[in-house]
């Protein structure tokens, strides 16, 4: 189960687990195919060219597994897709809930990357 | 300062069809785009009713559309925000937030439109914590919930109707004492069970701690204001036009859409404008397209004759 983007997909919690653990910088896109969700997919696709020191990455949130990110405690009260989490050295730096902007997403990348 | 044939402001299907026609017509052209490629038209989870095509998702049509017009030699420059402009019958320059200048001998002004908000106290802190734009999205966090829809138009009523499989009661707020939607679909929300109204109403603030806890209605007959304890806002008020850039320069109309002739040129010679922000009545993806092609052609025709 994987979403039809262009971004390398988070398929496993052992995935996940090595990816934010391996990497200094991720950012994760977790939700549908939906309105809300396709457009922060599109972002990430782009912005991937200007901020080579960023992994991008998401994942469906239909899959049991996303768990992992569904149950963050940064995460709760969020009731609109997509869960969208940066993460640096493995730590969880800033969650958002919903359609974010680009600009709102280059102003997180820029301030906690 | 980099000079094109034409430049198009705005990534949409209107805007990349104009990019497909005037590129594969040998003109030098840039599309300068602010949000996503595509638009509102990427927002679509699956359109059924393009012609030629039996079903594609509008993320998908969009990066075809972007492809198309790239491949017959179209720049598209994304995360773009335009700074100034000068518009003048011989000459186009534009100014972006990376301090290029570009310089066309037309432009076409495709920025499209986007959803409505209340602007109130409260919406943006709450938007993904309680307050949604989208039913198909949001709707599943609202089990056994009680929501509020705002808007009477066709969508309001419709997603509300949809939102009665989750929800246990759905509010709908609206501010006059009738309904703009088609009649099938104010019967089919005024016959729902789970379905009630507050009309020639609004909402005039959210509150809440971690998610929306509660919201202020006001009467906008009487003035008064009232508290609801709620889960969850939905609100589908219809969209603007993104056309604010031009208004100093651009003659609009008094729903900011900018207003054209047949040819889709605007007040000034050599400016032309295509899809959802234009004057117009039928918003679809269709006459986004036919809009591109249009404006596109007559640019070509202005460019051989000025």
């Amino acid at each position: 189960m994987v979403l039809n983007t262009n971004l390398e997909h988070v398929k496993t919690e052992a995935e996940y687990k090595k990816i934010i653990s391996e990497n200094e910088n991720v950012m994760i896109c977790c939700g549908r195919m939906g309105p809300m969700c396709v457009p922060v997919y599109a972002d990430m696709e782009d912005l991937r060219n200007d901020y080579k020191n960023i992994k991008f990455y998401d994942m469906l949130f239909d899959n049991p597994e996303a768990h992992v990110i569904r149950n963050l405690p940064e995460c709760r009260g969020f009731m609109g897709l997509p869960f969208t989490v940066y993460y640096k050295n493995g730590k969880v730096v800033k969650a958002t809930s919903s359609l974010q902007s680009r600009e709102e997403i280059t102003d997180i990348l820029n301030s906690v990357f | 300062m980099e000079k094109f044939d034409v430049i198009i402001i705005g990534g949409g299907p209107a805007g990349l069809t104009a990019g497909i026609y005037l590129s594969r017509a040998k003109n030098k052209t840039l599309v300068l785009n602010e949000g996503v490629i595509g638009g509102q038209m990427s927002l679509t989870h699956e359109i059924a009713n393009y012609p030629g095509i039996d079903s594609v998702s509008g993320y998908m049509l969009s990066r075809t559309m972007q492809k198309q017009a790239e491949k017959f030699g179209c720049t598209v420059k994304s995360n773009i925000k335009i700074t100034d402009y000068k518009f003048n019958e011989n000459l186009k320059t534009i100014t972006v937030n990376n301090k290029d200048v570009f310089e066309a001998k037309a432009v076409i002004v495709a920025t499209g439109g986007k959803s409505r908000e209340l602007g109130v106290e409260g919406e943006k802190d709450f938007t993904g914590r309680g307050v949604s734009y989208c039913a198909t999205c949001d709707g599943d966090f609202f089990q056994d919930k009680e929501i509020i829809v705002v808007g009477g138009g066709n969508s309001a009523l419709e997603e509300a109707v949809s939102l009665t499989q989750y929800a246990s009661k759905i509010t709908i707020v609206h501010q006059f004492d009738h309904f703009q939607a088609h009649q099938f679909a104010i019967d089919a929300a005024q016959n729902h069970e789970k379905i009630h109204f507050i009309l020639n109403s609004t909402l005039s603030s959210f509150y809440g701690n971690q998610s929306l806890e509660k919201v202020k209605i006001k009467n906008l007959k009487t003035n008064t204001e009232i508290e609801m304890p709620i889960d969850g806002v939905f609100v589908f008020i219809g969209y603007v036009p993104q056309t604010k850039p031009f208004e100093n320069s651009l003659k609009l109309n008094t729903y900011g859409e900018i207003i054209s002739d047949e040819r889709l040129e605007t007040n000034i010679p050599g400016v032309f404008v295509a899809g959802d922000c234009r004057e117009k009545k039928i918003r679809q993806i269709t006459t986004a397209v036919s809009d591109g092609t249009i404006a596109a052609l007559n640019a070509i025709d202005f460019i051989q004759n000025n």
